[in-house]
């Protein structure tokens, strides 16, 4: 390996806030990043395929724009320059957006997500699309019209979903940094079997404003990245009232970096109460994940935390809620791809009305699990049906809320396994989907009561070397308390090993094959 | 909420009082109806499956009517908000050529579809 690649190859590895400061010194520049990153996308994206457009172009533009602001003596913003990937389902106006669907086969919309015209002006480096199950239908991206994303710890095994391709990304080293959404733990199942971090904010507290809506109560976006703090790096750009989103809070938020740092700075836990969610863990989640997890709760209670197990009898409930409410909104979110204003039309043979061509247009243009899910929204919302199923749900959720306010009335976070098992095998669940839809158990309570959840890498299931989650989760409006906890225990683990638990993910580009392709994009 | 029976729903599932506990019957005719009510064209063999797939998923969500008693108030957002306002300003909006960016068929004004209306009407 040249010297020069050697270089390129370490840029990859090193966590945002690191890149960040190279590139407020001007040690390197966002260009070298940028092609840095790109390099290694060319080397393993086509054995990941965590991305569905990269925008090569586009990126180099931007990064050399940077560095030129940056050289004449601009102060700058603190992840200017650094290179970020994007969700398919957030709206870029220089990018397709396809929400991993054909219904919107290279559709460009006329217009930025809030969020990701946030991250432009905050100078980050867009370099491209990542992949998704169609619409965020699905815990493992195998729904995606696209292809599936590949696990880079296994790659015949599944990334997690929705956001695979973003939580594949950081943890392949293609991105320091990702944007996810999470409807029912798009953000932090993909994170906790990719050995990622991944943070579904406060329901309100980013901006969905271009977010295409999978079920608008419960769909919220959020960083995916490799630390802690650049987690909160990145909700420090993305957070805040946005107008044109009319569920955005107008709350003042604290600084996320500034509480992620003081966690990493103050690794004494003391007078902090966790309450282990008994309903979220035993019988039925796998042996090493458990293990694993037992293990952080011992550092915890080592470094002073009180830990205590609290019971939320409704939870048990929650994803009969969930696959009631998701697909109710969803079957009426989705009534927009009708072939007229955007997307894609399928004329049937011999002509037809209107009517006729939308049917045809939603029969080619969406797959199973979409198809799945709208009949099933459509059901549940039917005339006689809608007070049994609809309404039920809504009444679970406010007794799911009614659990969540009574265990943070007597302790400050909550933890649990992110998932009840490491990644499975692609193919593995997907004639199944009751089975698949069961991955969520631990994500969605979280999703039905808009509080804030975080997913962090606890080390490796010894029976078969994956990684495994811990996920905390705080009341509505205390994010910055999970960015705190998170960093505390990521420090402490991390002193424990000696290393990152993503430097001991394969390395997908042998070093010779990585050398030779040096400089190609 | 009224409870006036879709056409093809089975009378034994309309007879029940809603929030009963007891998943509707579902069968081909009635998923054919609701696939015809979301606009999506199914084949037969894609009935067949769905239907299957509904009846099971069906089971295991009706679970929510367990414990859903009529004092236990509905919630449909997770962060109670009320009266959202915005100050009623001339704002940024898509031009008519960036509306039309992405649409399949369109005459430089307007979205362009096939009949509305069938030949019967």
């Amino acid at each position: 390996m040249s010297p020069e690649a050697t270089r390129q190859h370490d840029l990859t590895r090193l966590s945002a806030a690191d890149l960040a400061s190279k590139l407020a010194s001007r040690e390197v520049s966002s260009l070298e990043v940028t092609d840095a990153h790109l390099d290694r996308i060319h080397a393993v994206d086509s054995d990941v395929h965590a991305f569905l457009h990269v925008a090569a172009e586009g990126a180099r533009a931007a990064a050399r724009a940077v560095d030129a602001r940056r050289a004449a003596g601009e102060t700058l913003g603190t992840l200017a320059g650094v290179p970020i990937a994007i969700k398919d389902v957030l709206c870029t106006l220089d990018m397709p957006s396809t929400a991993g669907s054909k219904i919107l086969q290279g559709w460009v919309p006329p217009y930025d997500a809030t969020v990701v015209r946030k991250l432009r002006d905050a100078d980050l480096i867009p370099l491209g699309k990542t992949n998704m199950d169609e619409f965020a239908m699905g815990s493992s991206t195998e729904h995606s019209a696209y292809g599936p994303t590949h696990n880079p710890w296994d790659l015949d095994r599944i990334p997690g979903g929705s956001g695979g391709g973003s939580a594949a990304a950081v943890a392949a080293f293609e991105a320091p940094l990702a944007l996810g959404s999470d409807t029912g733990g798009s953000i932090r199942q993909p994170a906790a079997v990719t050995g990622s971090v991944g943070m579904k904010p406060t329901y309100g507290g980013v901006s969905r404003y271009g977010a295409i809506a999978l079920a608008s109560s419960l769909d919220q976006v959020g960083p995916v990245s490799r630390t802690v703090l650049d987690a909160a790096l990145l909700h420090d750009v993305i957070g805040g009232h946005d107008p044109r989103d009319s569920t955005s809070l107008k709350d003042a938020w604290p600084s996320f970096a500034s509480a992620a740092r003081a966690g990493q700075q103050n690794l004494s836990l003391k007078g902090l109460k966790i309450g282990v969610v008994k309903e979220l863990g035993g019988d039925g989640f796998q042996a090493g994940v458990t293990q694993r997890f037992q293990e952080a709760l011992e550092l915890l209670t080592s470094a002073g935390a009180e830990v205590v197990e609290v019971s939320t009898p409704s939870f048990e409930y929650a994803i009969a809620a969930y696959y009631l409410i998701l697909p109710a909104e969803a079957s009426s979110n989705l009534a927009k791809f009708d072939s007229v204003r955007f997307g894609l039309r399928i004329n049937p043979t011999g002509g037809g009305t209107v009517e006729d061509v939308m049917s045809a247009t939603r029969e080619a243009g969406f797959g199973p699990e979409v198809k799945r899910r709208i009949i099933l929204g459509t059901y549940a919302l039917s005339a006689g049906y809608y007070d049994a199923y609809y309404g039920s749900a809504q009444k679970v959720r406010t007794l799911i809320q009614r659990d969540f306010a009574r265990v943070f009335a007597d302790v400050d976070v909550l933890v649990s396994p992110s998932a009840p098992t490491t990644a499975f095998k692609l193919g593995e669940k997907l004639d199944d989907p009751l089975s698949m839809y069961l991955n969520d158990l631990t994500t969605i309570p979280a999703n039905l009561a808009g509080v804030p959840g975080i997913s962090l890498p606890v080390g490796l299931a010894p029976e078969d070397g994956l990684p495994v989650g811990i996920q905390f989760m705080a009341p509505a409006r205390e994010d910055a308390r999970l960015y705190s906890v998170g960093a505390t225990l990521e420090t402490l683990l991390e002193d424990r090993w000696g290393h990152t638990l993503l430097s001991q993910a394969p390395d997908l580009a042998p070093q010779e094959m990585f050398a030779s392709e040096e400089g190609a994009v | 909420m009224s409870s006036e029976t879709p056409p093809t729903v089975s009378t034994s599932a309309n007879s029940r009082p809603a929030g009963s506990g007891t998943p509707g019957e579902i069968t081909t005719d009635q998923v054919a109806h609701l696939a015809g009510l979301a606009r999506i064209n199914l084949s037969p063999e894609e009935i067949t499956k769905l239907t299957g797939e509904l009846v099971a998923i069906v089971e295991n969500v009706a679970k929510v009517t367990e414990v859903a008693t009529p004092d236990v108030p509905a919630t449909s957002h997770p962060i109670p908000l009320s009266n959202v306002y915005r100050p009623d300003v001339v704002g940024e909006t898509l031009t008519q050529e960036q509306a039309l960016s992405g649409a399949p068929d369109h005459d430089g004004s307007r979205f362009r579809v096939s009949a509305i209306l069938g030949e019967e009407q």
